[in-house]
């Protein structure tokens, strides 16, 4: 697996290290949608901070993620699209609408929690 | 059918893709399957980076390679991706070049169309590389193939 996925209490953390092939991408996109079942997890962060290139496959991927997790019944959250990143990104027409995103990990997981709360469940990754 | 497109956002001399001088530090890299992508955009933005390109153009450059070496593993299964410098009146700039000998594009204005794809992908491949960077050619033949020459100057 390319990218190494963190549980971390009732949220999953997929923290991508180093450029994706599409094969990578896709693989994580399945075991994502596998073990929100498994551990029966709230939410899904995908940090995508040290992702250089976000092409269309790459996006739509991003986009097929959260979309599924959604189906699944957890919250998706992309955080870390560098400044040069999002701007190709507008530049390429890619809005990832529909998918939440945040600054960094620390917002994403802020983010999550808020979800929760609003669910009336404290499900935080530190309770 | 032969459709020719060429356009120079940035007012440079509109060349033929015959006539062009050979490029500088040129790189060629067979395109056969998505981790030569990987390569390719990896070449293309240290390239890049030689010549002086800012972050955001990095990135820019970056992303149209891989778009345009995702087109040939999406149309023509395998291709070649030539990388390499062009200086013209003292500016430089860099240049990528995709050639496959795929089924070829019978429709290059439909194709240039944002949302337009016949393989089910976003159809953001050839327009959104013309958008980012200056200049964009493509030149394609039914049964032959397509070549799609696309340049980002320094400024």
């Amino acid at each position: 697996m390319a990218v190494p996925i963190l549980k971390q209490g009732a949220y999953l953390i997929a923290s991508v290290q180093s450029a994706l092939t599409d094969a990578d991408l896709l693989e994580l996109r399945n075991a994502l949608v596998e073990m929100v079942g498994r551990y029966r997890s709230r939410g899904v962060i995908v940090d995508v901070t040290a992702m250089d290139v976000m092409d269309s496959f790459a996006s739509r991927t991003l986009r097929d993620i959260a979309h599924m997790i959604r189906l699944r019944g957890a919250e998706t959250v992309i955080v870390g699209i560098q400044p040069e990143v999002a701007f190709t990104m507008v530049q390429l027409g890619l809005t990832l609408e529909g998918v939440a995103t945040a600054l960094d990990l620390e917002e994403g997981l802020a983010f999550l929690d808020r979800g929760a709360k609003k669910m009336g469940r404290d499900v935080g990754a530190t309770g | 059918m032969r459709w020719e497109q060429r356009t120079s956002a940035a007012g440079a001399d509109v060349r033929h893709a015959g006539e062009r001088p050979p490029l500088k530090d040129e790189t060629k890299i067979a395109i056969q399957g998505d981790q030569d992508l990987v390569a390719a955009r990896q070449k293309g933005r240290a390239l890049a980076q030689q010549l002086g390109f800012s972050n955001s153009n990095l990135t820019l450059i970056a992303t149209a390679i891989s778009e345009l070496a995702r087109n040939i593993l999406l149309y023509a299964k395998t291709g070649e991706m030539t990388l390499g410098v062009l200086q013209d009146n003292g500016r430089e700039g860099i240049v990528v070049v995709a050639r496959d000998s795929g089924p070829g594009i019978s429709d290059i204005p439909r194709a240039m169309q944002m949302g337009y794809s016949t393989s089910g992908s976003l159809g953001l491949g050839l327009p959104g590389v013309k958008r980012l960077m200056d200049d964009f050619e493509i030149v394609s033949k039914v049964g032959k193939g397509t070549t799609v020459t696309a340049t980002k100057w320094k400024r």
